[in-house]
């Protein structure tokens, strides 16, 4: 049947669209000097397996620094804003509570108006965090669109259950942990790790606001050396390995940045996409 | 992103009233308590949402009423820090604006976005509609949860790491170049060509998000009866007079919804992927609205010009979505928020 043939051929090219780079880009970090010139380039057939080029950008040197980076700002960033997320969705789900309207207004208006770009940055540095990591974290640590999906999960607790705990004389602070949260954990979950994504994803933060080097994370750091072709300082010297001694090829060096920064969204996409169907869409739905 | 926000907006208060009796008891008829009573019972809830809501005020209220430095000839050199060179700057009222508006390149920036907006309308919005159709008529399960997982997958990567994969792959020292070349072929290069960039960023959205935007419709199609087929096959109606009959006036509300976002949003088209690839083209054809604000302000230091043309997109977003949002409820369709 030709319609079937049609389907196979437009999805098979969409698979390959993104696989082909992804494995271009692996295979060629591996490859040696002389399979990258034999070539001309990008490698698409692996000859052998030469790991030169990660032992290059792990030795120490600007490379090693930014992933240090991004992963201290993934990790500290993650925790501020899913620790602070939370909290403000159990203090946002009790409908009379005291303030609870004026509240929840303050942060759903969020949604219609927007900081500029301008005074943003003024505030930033006048707060006097140029050149901080707390730059790259404090002023996106909320995401008012994950609070409200949190927050829809909470409100379809059973009241119940907290009624008969608060009885048994729990704080809401117990109530949180000991109740919402294990009931809550793969919404939590999901939500936590498009934080996550983000955070290491971040790179026009960091044009604003660092300027210092050694503070630049992994995107920022991937711009300068292969977008804009500025050459960072490795200090890895020639490596030595049994049998190889050499400094690794340029291209191979760059095509293994690429993939570091690609392996968290790799390692972390399964855990996300197992939930993001059922949970975190359902649960925005529901509002 | 906001337009979605702004769903969740309106109907999360709605849904936190109407709550049955059942689950928890309806405010009303709690015993009316002192204010003192009850911010006894309920300051630990004040104090839970307090961090959270300190940040929103410094980083978004905060930056947003500075905005009105728009009407200012901001100068970061008479204080110390910007509080004080804030306060010390001189109000000008719309001389920023004025000087804006006489300004060939923000109208470049301007026609430059509604020019891309306006394309991708045509080349993009339809792509993850025709994908989630193709998807949704894939019988075996696996295969369709394969593609789902591939296809989806660069959503998660940063726009750094798409435009390098377009370097990479079709620049002019990439892989299509390489095998041009050694083909006997005169390579092209579409990573530097103002003339094309159009096409360039429309082709990285639509590898990075046509999987992503395909779930909602995905989710809109499972959602329609199936019974509905069957009959309309009974009748004879062929493949086609079912998609046509049946499935897309099933994606119709989500289709209209996520139109009025996109035309709301019509002065954005994304931020990062444009200041990427600003140096490799040229101005000329890269200048969009918000690369304008930047390079105003933070580059060329004319903080006043930058603030307008960004409180200029801001007002006029606000004025789109709110107009497009009226349009839907005029043609019947749900919009963004309900009429209430």
């Amino acid at each position: 049947m030709p319609g079937t043939l049609a389907k196979g051929a437009v999805l098979t090219a969409l698979v390959a669209a993104v696989l082909v780079p992804l494995w271009a880009v692996l295979v060629t970090s591996l490859a040696s000097r002389k399979t990258i010139d034999a070539a001309g380039g990008m490698v698409m057939v692996p000859r052998e397996i030469d790991p030169s080029a990660y032992i290059t950008i792990f030795s120490g040197g600007q490379i090693t620094q930014a992933v240090w980076i991004s992963t201290l700002v993934t990790v500290l960033g993650t925790t501020v804003s899913l620790v602070l997320t939370v909290l403000a969705a159990y203090g946002l789900s009790r409908p009379g509570s005291v303030g609870h309207r004026g509240l929840l207004f303050f942060f759903l208006l969020t949604f219609l108006i927007f900081p500029g770009l301008v005074p943003s940055y003024l505030v930033v540095t006048g707060l006097g965090l140029k050149d901080s990591i707390w730059s790259l974290i404090l002023p996106s640590a909320i995401s008012v669109f994950n609070l409200v999906v949190i927050r829809a999960f909470f409100m379809n607790v059973p009241g119940e259950l907290l009624d008969s705990a608060r009885i048994d004389g729990a704080g809401e602070f117990h109530i949180l942990v000991r109740i919402m949260l294990p009931l809550s954990k793969a919404v939590v979950a999901v939500v936590g790790l498009f934080y996550a994504v983000g955070y290491w994803n971040a790179y026009f933060n960091a044009v604003l606001y660092i300027d210092d080097n050694d503070k630049f994370p992994i995107q920022r750091v991937l711009q300068s050396y292969i977008l804009a072709g500025q050459s960072p300082n490795v200090s890895g010297a020639a490596v030595s390995l049994p049998g190889v001694t050499a400094y690794p090829p340029t291209l191979a060096v760059k095509m293994a940045v690429v993939v570091v920064t690609v392996v968290p969204a790799v390692i972390v996409y399964p855990f996300v996409q197992r939930h993001f169907t059922k949970g975190v869409i359902t649960g925005a739905v529901k509002g | 992103m906001s337009g979605r926000g702004a769903a969740g907006a309106s109907s999360a208060p709605a849904a936190a009233d109407q709550r049955p009796p059942a689950g928890r008891p309806p405010v009303d008829r709690r015993p009316r308590h002192s204010l003192r009573d009850r911010l006894r019972r309920d300051w630990p809830l004040l104090a839970m949402t307090a961090p959270a809501a300190a940040l929103l005020l410094v980083f978004h209220y905060l930056p947003t009423l500075g905005n009105v430095i728009a009407f200012q000839d901001y100068n970061p050199f008479v204080g110390d820090d910007p509080i004080e060179a804030f306060l010390y700057s001189e109000w000008i009222g719309f001389g920023n604006f004025e000087a804006l508006f006489r300004d060939p390149l923000f109208w470049d920036a301007v026609r430059n976005t509604l020019t891309i907006t306006a394309f991708q309308l045509v080349f993009f919005f339809p792509l993850p509609i025709m994908l989630a159709i193709l998807l949704n008529s894939l019988v075996s399960g696996r295969v369709r949860g394969f593609v789902q997982s591939v296809v989806y997958l660069p959503h998660f990567f940063s726009w750094v790491l798409v435009v390098t994969f377009f370097v990479q792959m079709l620049g002019g020292a990439g892989l299509l170049a390489q095998e041009m070349r050694q083909a006997g072929l005169q390579p092209w290069d579409i990573m530097t060509n103002p003339d094309t960039f159009i096409v360039l960023v429309t082709a990285e959205a639509v590898w990075k998000d046509i999987g992503w935007g395909a779930i909602v419709f995905l989710a809109a199609l499972a959602a329609i009866d199936q019974n509905l087929y069957e009959a309309a096959a009974a009748d004879g109606a062929n493949r086609w007079r079912r998609l046509w009959h049946i499935t897309l006036p099933g994606l119709r509300p989500v289709i209209v919804l996520l139109l009025i976002m996109r035309l709301g949003d019509a002065l954005s088209v994304g931020f990062e992927q444009f200041i990427l690839q600003r140096e490799a083209v040229g101005r000329e054809a890269a200048e969009v609205l918000d690369t304008f604000v930047y390079y105003q302000a933070i580059s060329t230091q004319q903080w006043g010009l930058g603030a307008a043309a960004g409180l200029f997109k801001a007002a006029v977003g606000l004025v789109l979505i709110l107009a497009a949002n009226h349009v839907a409820h005029r043609l019947g369709e749900q919009g963004v928020y309900s009429k209430s």
